[in-house]
């Protein structure tokens, strides 16, 4: 894990986290949406909030994609827990939703969570065998060097 | 709407967003890591592979799945039951299947820290 793996970790938790704030955000606008004015859905597109919300969630999607191409499943889902805490503050302090004992007990337990795998391996050594991840970096750059004077990956 | 109902909407989002998962995480694992592609040859082949996926493809038809699935039982049960309850069993799922479908070696440090995320998840409901 180098300190750009640690920062891909870190887009994900902060635009998910704040994606899904910026849609709740805009969607309190609105009231509840329900099967009597469900078009209202479409009208909450262009409100600037869920405009915002949805391209901070189209961020979210591509670290979180990014975290995937070199890390177990199982590594990422609760090393990025750690976002459901930030909500949860987000929620309080800017929405200002309240926080009960119930819900600070969980947040400690999620963080409790994320200190569990973050110090751990972000790959084990089962899930490289359908992965290119276990060549030598060095293998790899020349591959793709290859790869692109021959066009041999083209129509991959 | 009835208690089963919602229990087997909760199902429904459960088992749609972990297959979206799973099949995303697979994807990525044989496109190789998108930081090498990217230095050596750009991001427009990221881009290409990523949407050249058919198992992307088909995770994201999946987690459309769970997103219409969710929309569908927030209309029958509150957001309170159904958000952590769904959140937290998809991280307890994701476990499971990620041994199962992905052989990745979930240990005892990630069952608890899947174990223990879940549980916290569903105590932010209160």
């Amino acid at each position: 894990m180098t300190f750009r793996k640690y920062l891909v970790l870190f887009a994900v938790v902060i635009f998910g986290a704040g994606g899904d704030v910026c849609l709740a955000r805009g969607m309190k606008d609105f009231g509840a949406v329900t099967s009597a004015n469900w078009n209202q859905l479409f009208a909450s597109l262009w409100n600037p909030w869920v405009l915002t919300g949805i391209g901070l969630l189209l961020l979210f999607l591509c670290s979180y994609l990014t975290a995937l191409s070199w890390a177990d499943l199982t590594y990422v889902l609760p090393a990025t827990a750690i976002s459901y805490v930030l909500m949860a503050l987000l929620g309080k302090f800017f929405l200002h939703e309240t926080v009960t004992v119930g819900r600070w007990l969980g947040i400690a337990l999620i963080t409790a969570g994320v200190g569990f795998v973050a110090g751990g391996p972000a790959l084990t050594p089962a899930a490289y065998a359908h992965s290119k991840l276990d060549r030598p970096a060095s293998h790899e750059h020349l591959e793709a060097q290859l790869s692109v004077a021959t066009g041999a990956e083209s129509d991959a | 709407m009835t208690g089963a109902a919602t229990w087997a909407g909760i199902a429904a989002i459960v088992i749609t967003a972990t297959s979206g998962d799973v099949l995303q995480s697979r994807a990525m694992k044989e496109i190789g890591d998108l930081g090498a592609v990217r230095k050596s040859q750009g991001l427009s082949q990221v881009i290409r592979r990523v949407i050249a996926s058919p198992q992307f493809m088909l995770g994201l038809l999946f987690m459309a799945l769970a997103f219409a699935s969710l929309l569908v039982t927030l209309s029958w049960a509150d957001v309170s039951i159904v958000g952590p309850a769904s959140a937290s069993l998809t991280f307890i799922a994701n476990a499971l299947a990620a041994r199962v479908f992905l052989k990745e070696h979930v240990d005892h440090r990630r069952w608890l820290a899947a174990a223990s995320v879940a549980a916290g998840v569903a105590l932010l409901a209160h």
